[in-house]
């Protein structure tokens, strides 16, 4: 059998016109398809950015929340009543919300505070430069580096701003894994800085953030967490509601899949098409081969091997591509948010498998068909 | 002249259905032998290549039997025929059908790969047919680049590659200029035929009948007659 395939494979490679053609619908098909599914996972791990950030096991919201930048604030004794539920070794309660700072330059900029307890700083980031303990200096906010660090004006340590009249300085610089949704920078501080420094509605718990004793509690401390009308979720559960949020309730999910969906089509357009037309061209070749003792089943095997030969290498320089160009992207546009994960390989490689499949069904159904008599008949 | 080669018994074979009903062949039979050179002669549409695809295995009769050795050909499953093509029977097509994309020792190699002989075994063995053919210095171009008697060659040597025992030629001199046919069948004679190999040939051009040992005549899907070719007279 290695002869044939051989043989198959320098009759694909050697039609170098053909094969190019071949090779450019794949890739470019999965090129579009993992450029759309990426974009989308890293919007979605994005949107969820603050949850993976401060990592707590296990949250405790209003029901109505949708996702973690659209917080509604909790009455102060539901900390009191979920800090008293059998399994819970701790809760503290987290403050997110937007502000508007003044830089020293004039300028205003949008940033997320995130107001972290103040005992413990329980989800507190990792400091590249500064002191943690800082944070309960006077006026002390951390600030994220990420790619919104530069819209404060890149502050260093001692940078000091104004935040609804209230002088704020920079006493730590953090790094965290994710960079936010929205385009705006992150600043940390503790929990009572940030409800005094930032105008509230009446409750100010956006998130209680829980400790368990022991991951079996969970079942039971989101019922009596429900009793309370509240919700607990899961870090897992709660990055789930978000992706579903923006998958199914905001039109994005449907965007990209009709992109994904126009990329599979284009793809299996040009690559189906330019399989029949090399297939038609090598009919009498195929057909010849039959004559001269070629059994359907190894025509099938060398069309197969085309086609599967094809798809892989289309795969691969596809996979490559889109890698090479969201590496470039992030380079040079920090904000790029694409992030490249198995499920999208995986869904590329079937959306593969299934234009190797089409093409050749038509290939192989082609080839069957033929008779070497007409090859006699000329 | 030594054994059968092939044994046609009331071939008949007919294309279309009711009033489009067209007989190609009808009820043909006759004996090749082995160590002849066998000419089927007749003209465009008399059903010589019709005949030859029924004899060769690559078109069924409507009726009649195609016997080898002592096998009726049509009783067999579709891959034993392949399997029949490929080890009893080589085929020179009119237009040669050579691979554009494989190189000329690749097209010779075709059979010997699809008879599982390894890779390199089959590219020596194919150079040795080049080589006896007289076109080894060619062996890595692409068939495209050769003349059309080269590529004739090309498709001789992939005809007995396999060593089959009936090698089929179609219009093998139509493609070409009468010095270089003749050039060609003399060379097919001298080399190709042996005791153990019979050599059918359909043809019209006259010209060639010099190499026949018989031949049989053709028209409206009926033999008109078989008789000694020009080379049996010699």
């Amino acid at each position: 059998m290695n002869g044939i395939l051989r043989i198959s494979y320098k009759l694909l490679v050697n039609d170098k016109a053909k094969f190019s053609a071949l090779l450019v619908g794949i890739t470019f098909a999965v090129f579009l398809m993992v450029m759309m599914t990426s974009l989308f996972a890293g919007i979605l791990q994005r949107s969820s950015a603050t949850v993976i950030n401060i990592g707590a096991t296990l949250w405790v919201m209003d029901p109505a929340v949708n996702t973690p930048a659209n917080s509604i604030p909790m009455p102060d004794y539901i900390l009191d009543v979920v800090r008293s539920i059998n399994g819970v070794k701790y809760a503290v309660p987290l403050y997110s919300g937007g502000a508007l700072v003044k830089l020293r330059s004039g300028d205003y900029q949008s940033v997320t505070v995130l107001g972290l307890d103040d005992n413990s700083l329980y989800g507190r980031p990792e400091l590249i430069d500064g002191n943690i303990n800082d944070i309960y200096a006077e006026n002390g906010f951390i600030v994220v580096k990420d790619a919104e660090f530069k819209k404060l004006g890149n502050p260093k340590i001692g940078t000091e701003f104004e935040i609804n009249d209230h002088r704020g300085v920079i006493v730590g610089i953090a790094k965290v894994t994710i960079s936010g949704l929205f385009g705006v920078p992150t600043l940390y501080t503790t929990y009572k800085r940030a409800i005094t420094y930032i105008p509230s509605t009446r409750f100010t718990t956006a998130y209680i953030l829980v400790g368990l004793k022991s991951s079996d509690a969970v079942p039971y401390i989101k019922q009596q967490v429900a009793k309370l009308g509240y919700l607990a979720l899961t870090k897992d559960e709660f990055i789930e509601k978000t992706s579903t949020f923006y998958k199914y309730q905001t039109g994005l999910g449907v965007n990209v899949l009709i992109m994904t969906v126009v990329s599979f089509i284009v793809g299996l357009s040009i690559s189906g098409q330019t399989f029949y037309t090399f297939i038609l061209e090598n009919m009498e070749k195929f057909g010849a081969l039959k004559a001269i003792g070629a059994k359907g089943s190894e025509l099938i095997y060398m069309i197969l091997f085309q086609a599967i030969f094809t798809s892989l290498t289309g795969y691969g320089l596809g996979i490559g591509l889109a890698s090479l160009i969201i590496t470039i992207a992030k380079i040079r546009l920090p904000d790029y948010a694409a992030l490249i994960i198995y499920g999208n390989l995986g869904f590329a490689f079937v959306m593969v498998v299934i234009i190797t499949g089409i093409s050749s069904y038509i290939g192989v159904r082609k080839v069957l068909r033929i008779e070497p008599f007409d090859i006699f008949r000329g | 002249m030594a054994g059968l080669a092939i044994k046609a018994q009331e071939l008949i074979k007919w294309f279309g259905e009711g009033e489009a009903k067209t007989y190609a062949v009808k009820d043909v039979s006759f004996e090749s032998y082995l160590g002849e050179m066998f000419f089927i002669e007749g003209p465009s549409g008399s059903g010589k290549t019709t005949l030859l695809s029924l004899i060769s295995g690559i078109l069924r009769p409507n009726s009649g039997s195609v016997l080898v050795g002592d096998k009726d050909i049509w009783n067999m499953t579709s891959d034993q025929l392949a399997d029949f093509r490929l080890n009893k029977i080589g085929f020179v097509f009119q237009d040669y059908h050579l691979f554009p994309r494989l190189t000329t020792v690749e097209n010779v190699a075709i059979p010997l790969i699809l008879q599982k002989h390894d890779w390199n075994k089959s590219m020596d063995r194919a150079m040795e047919y080049l080589d006896i053919l007289g076109i080894k210095s060619r062996a890595y171009l692409p068939p495209v680049k050769l003349s059309g008697g080269e590529q004739q060659r090309v498709a001789i040597a992939r005809a007995i590659a396999s060593s089959p025992d009936i090698l089929i030629f179609d219009e093998p001199t139509a493609s070409l200029d009468g010095d270089t046919g003749r050039k060609i069948l003399d060379f097919v004679k001298k080399n190709v035929l042996n005791e153990k190999r019979c050599i059918i040939i359909v043809t019209h051009d006259s010209r060639i009948f010099e190499y026949a040992d018989r031949i049989m005549k053709m028209e409206d899907g009926k033999i008109t007659g078989i008789e000694k070719g020009e080379s049996r007279e010699k």
